[in-house]
């Protein structure tokens, strides 16, 4: 195929400019968007992108660059490029490096999709945006949006120990949201999720979601939510719903178990962790009901793959056993100075961006619970769903997250609606006052994790199921 | 031809109103972490974007395959999308031709800049550390933009951008220092370390502080902060347009001392002088002597609210409005602002910043890179990193900021492209919500 040729070119160039690794990755990608505002389309956006990004590693250094043009010419420029950037880093060298054997493949690999979701008609997905934005309005909100976002996304891999792989990965989602306007404040109600949902699959998961089937619910509650009580402040017992919990693992545990930021590679941006790979093994990072795992294997979340931007087989890790922190999620460097023994979570955003350390698909396992028995077992307490806002410090420890509804729980039973319920903690206490479990599985989808400089936004997956933590401080208002 | 007039040529026979943008440029960064550097990269290309109109219905498109097949592709699909697409009853029509405000702030040297000339830079933050373990980045950016578009309107601007951000650290304490500039040969890569070197230092082995309200003083990299936060959702006119603004025209909803300004034609500004849409750019002044005087418009918004637009058109825009990219709050007259804390603390940075309502700006987030308590004047100790839940618009409001720096520093943004141009300030109060223990 001619898009391997021209990875293996540019390989060979890095190679043959002074590399001692080099690969390399044809990336073509098509983009597709649209948006409704108060029944109308506002936005319709088609983006593609085809390229070529290589990676050389000189010494301990590495480097790479990337260009669009697709020419062997293009490619052997780009590879001898790489190899010079890498020869730049080596003037402020690192310790040795060796990269964790893999084992060198050549193959394919696609997702499942039933219904391509760039062969819908945009007249088809644009009548479905404008009903959304439409049924909300006449039901309380006085801003709808609804939006859907399409990628397919076609890579070649190819690297100088041999590897050639070629992966076809289509990805959708899609979500709505009502806000309320009032005196002083505004409310918001998203479905299924603050963004959407989305996975890896087709046009088939749009018609899973049922969106028409809640628009009314959600303006109403949008503007229910602007006379609703305040969340009260203090201690209590929270139960979150599935969607928060996503949000509570990719931020709490997702970035904490990054080996890149374990390792101090983010020190200065992202940020570092609270984790110490000396008690890989040993920490207790939450209750014994925590088990948390990243797995690239699950069919249809949005963290899936194949095979990782540098050739290792997807495969599951785990992350969390029994409460116990067990794993990180690394790359085949990590994991080589780390002294760890697997890789595979290394993925790029595109063809002009390096590949890093990103989350797949870590998600809870889930318990035996049902929602309706959390309530049921729980005397006082608030239940948050639909993450709102989110912050958390550069150790991955202090956080404080908002939720968009909040219902009150007294006695066994949900009660009234909330307004700005927010909640507090420190990661592994917070972890460890989780006493019940459901099991209410969901695959929640992030398509938006911004990471590294240059920025790359991130698309991960996070299995999850509603929970209940003890004696949790809600309520912190500016 | 040029690439954007052959789109347009392309499109020409459909009948549609098109507006295509051209974007040529080099994004290279060098990123060090303990202390060496393990992330180089740099990427070369060129972007094509086109916007069409036609029979009433709006599409936009971009590729990267500038090539004639790419192109015509680009053209097809696009007139494609636009026929099946719902009616788009915002259209507010092309940029006719008008006269640029400028070409844009471009170094050469800074657009030639190789990885041997970033690791420089590098090296000599790492050297100044005096030992301490560092981290951060040199990045250096060129880009040339033309617009064009079929009512006869053609421009051309090209732009640089140099940035160096690192910390270091001794174990218990990080220290911050950053700077940004058109050219690559302002930034001293020895003075920002020794600089960041100096912070970490006097941070060193941090003590807890009971959280509550205390008066404090911001260094201008933890003013940059604020100043998206109240342009995004802020001085949008869409969010104006939706009650979503906590916007207030003509009134005072800010200290006298505070004046705002998008000022994208400054001497120090980055990027191109023309908007996603063509218009030119222009200072607006957002906030005068603390009264709001103006929001964001593109065309779309100002057809909406009977404004003209400002020049503030933003890929993508159609869904979040207009926003101010080039945010400068002028400086005061203020020259040792910790010398006037009696009892509180001094920030350096935030961090992880979000908003919980965009109406009251109700933002919750951390400190980072160092905080201090300043009793009498004086530093006192190191505090370590607190959590707050602070509205900006209460902090900057009336009688709420006691000083403002004489000098602005001009910081990268840690996101985007541009840079944030603001002095220090005191400010009466500001809500801490927690510690490091929760």
């Amino acid at each position: 195929m001619p898009e391997f040729d021209l990875a293996a070119a540019a390989v060979q160039a890095a190679l043959d400019a002074g590399a001692r690794y080099a690969d390399a990755r044809v990336v073509q990608r098509r983009y597709e968007s649209m948006s409704a505002h108060d029944g109308d389309v506002e936005d319709v956006t088609q983006n593609n992108s085809a390229g070529l990004g290589v990676r050389a590693l000189v010494g301990s250094s590495w480097g790479f660059f990337a260009l669009p043009k697709l020419s062997i010419a293009a490619a052997r420029q780009a590879g001898a490029r790489s190899t010079e950037i890498a020869k730049a880093s080596a003037t402020v060298p690192g310790p040795p490096l060796d990269l964790l054997p893999v084992e060198v493949r050549q193959a394919s690999w696609a997702n499942a999709c039933e219904i391509d979701p760039l062969s819908v008609s945009l007249s088809e997905k644009g009548d479905l945006l404008v009903g959304l934005t439409a049924t909300m309005r006449e039901h309380g909100a006085d801003v709808a949006q609804a939006s859907y976002d399409i990628w397919d996304t076609r890579k070649w891999f190819v690297s100088s120990e041999g590897h050639r792989i070629d992966q076809h990965l289509r990805e959708c989602g899609a979500g709505m949201n009502a806000t309320a306007v009032g005196e002083s404040e505004t409310q918001r109600r998203s479905y299924p999720g603050i963004r959407g949902q989305f996975g890896t699959a087709g046009w088939e998961l749009i018609h899973q979601l049922d969106l028409p089937g809640n628009a009314v619910r959600v303006a109403e509650e949008a503007r229910a939510l602007l006379t609703a009580p305040h969340c009260p402040a203090g201690e209590t017992d929270v139960i979150l719903g599935s969607e928060q919990m996503a949000l509570q693992i990719h931020e709490s545990v997702g970035h904490a178990v990054e080996l890149d930021r374990i390792l101090g590679w983010e020190a200065a941006f992202a940020g570092t962790s609270w984790l110490d790979l000396a008690q890989l093994g040993s920490l207790k990072f939450g209750s014994e009901l925590m088990t948390i795992t990243a797995d690239p294997t699950l069919p249809g979340a949005l963290g899936s793959f194949g095979y990782d931007d540098e050739g290792t087989p997807a495969g599951a890790v785990d992350i969390v056993r029994d409460g116990i922190w067990v794993g990180v999620l690394a790359g085949r460097d990590s994991a080589s100075i780390a002294g760890l023994p697997y890789a595979g979570a290394v993925r790029a955003d595109g063809y002009n961006r390096l590949p890093m350390v990103r989350m797949t698909n870590v998600g809870l396992l889930p318990g035996e619970h049902s929602l309706d028995e959390l309530i049921a077992a729980t005397d006082d307490g608030v239940h948050m769903d639909t993450n709102r806002s989110w912050s958390i410090d550069d150790r991955r420890l202090n956080f404080q997250f908002g939720c968009e509804i909040g219902w009150e729980i007294k006695n066994g039973k949900r009660g009234r609606m909330l307004r700005n319920p927010t909640y507090t903690g420190i990661s592994p206490r917070f972890w460890g006052s989780m006493d019940m479990l459901g099991n209410d599985l969901t695959y929640w989808g992030t398509p938006n994790c911004g990471k590294g400089q240059p920025g790359q936004i991130g698309h991960t997956g996070h299995p999850a199921v509603p929970a209940r933590f003890r004696g949790i401080r809600v309520g912190v208002t500016g | 031809m040029s690439h954007a007039e052959h789109v347009l040529d392309l499109v020409k026979q459909s009948g549609a109103e098109a507006e295509v943008t051209v974007s040529t440029g080099t994004l290279s960064l060098t990123r060090f972490a303990n202390s060496f550097i393990h992330q180089n990269v740099a990427d070369s290309g060129e972007t094509v974007r086109l916007r069409l109109h036609v029979d009433g219905r709006t599409a936009a498109s971009s590729t990267t395959a500038a090539t004639p097949d790419g192109l015509k592709d680009l053209v097809d699909r696009t007139l494609a999308a636009a026929r099946l697409r719902p009616a788009d009853t915002g259209w507010a029509g092309l940029t006719p031709p008008t006269e640029p405000t400028g070409a844009g702030n471009h170094d050469p040297a800074t657009a030639d800049a190789s990885p041997a000339d970033r690791a420089a830079v590098v090296r000599a933050f790492v050297d100044a550390a005096g030992g301490l373990e560092t981290a951060g980045y040199c990045r250096t950016a060129d880009t040339v933009t033309t617009y064009a578009n079929s009512a006869g309107h053609t421009l051309t601007g090209r732009s640089t951008l140099a940035a160096a951000d690192g910390i270091a650290r001794t174990g218990t304490s990080d220290g911050v220092a950053r700077a940004a500039s058109v050219r690559l040969a302002d930034l001293d890569g020895a003075a920002l370390g020794a600089r960041a070197a100096a912070k970490a230092r006097t941070g060193a082995d941090p003590g807890d502080l009971e959280p509550g309200r205390y008066p404090v003083v911001l260094e201008p990299t933890a003013v940059a902060d604020l100043l998206p936060s109240l342009g995004m959702i802020g001085f949008n006119a869409r969010a104006v347009a939706e009650g979503r603004s906590f916007v207030k025209l003509g009134e005072l909803q800010f200290d006298p001392a505070i004046t705002l300004v998008d000022d994208p034609l400054a001497a120090a500004a980055a990027g191109v002088p023309f908007d996603a849409e063509g218009t030119p750019k222009r200072p607006l002044e957002l906030v005068r002597d603390g009264i709001t005087s103006a929001v964001a418009h593109d065309r779309r918004t100002a057809r909406l609210l009977d404004a003209t637009t400002t020049g503030h058109a933003v890929p993508g825009g159609e869904r979040f409005g207009a926003l101010p990219q080039h945010p400068t709050l002028r400086p005061g007259t203020g020259t040792d602002l910790v010398a006037g804390l009696d009892r509180g603390l001094l920030v350096t940075d935030f961090w992880y910043t979000r908003v919980l309502d965009p109406r009251t700006q109700v933002v919750t987030g951390l400190t980072r890179n160092g905080v201090w308590l300043v009793e009498g004047g004086e530093i006192v100790r190191p505090v370590r990193n607190l959590r707050f839940t602070q509205s900006y618009l209460d902090a900057l409001a009336p009688g709420n900021v006691l000083a403002v720096g004489a000098d602005a520093a001009q910081v990268p943004d840690s996101w985007l492209s541009g840079t944030i141009i603001a002095p220090a300030l005191h400010l009466a109060s500001w809500n801490f919500t927690g510690g490091a223990a929760g």
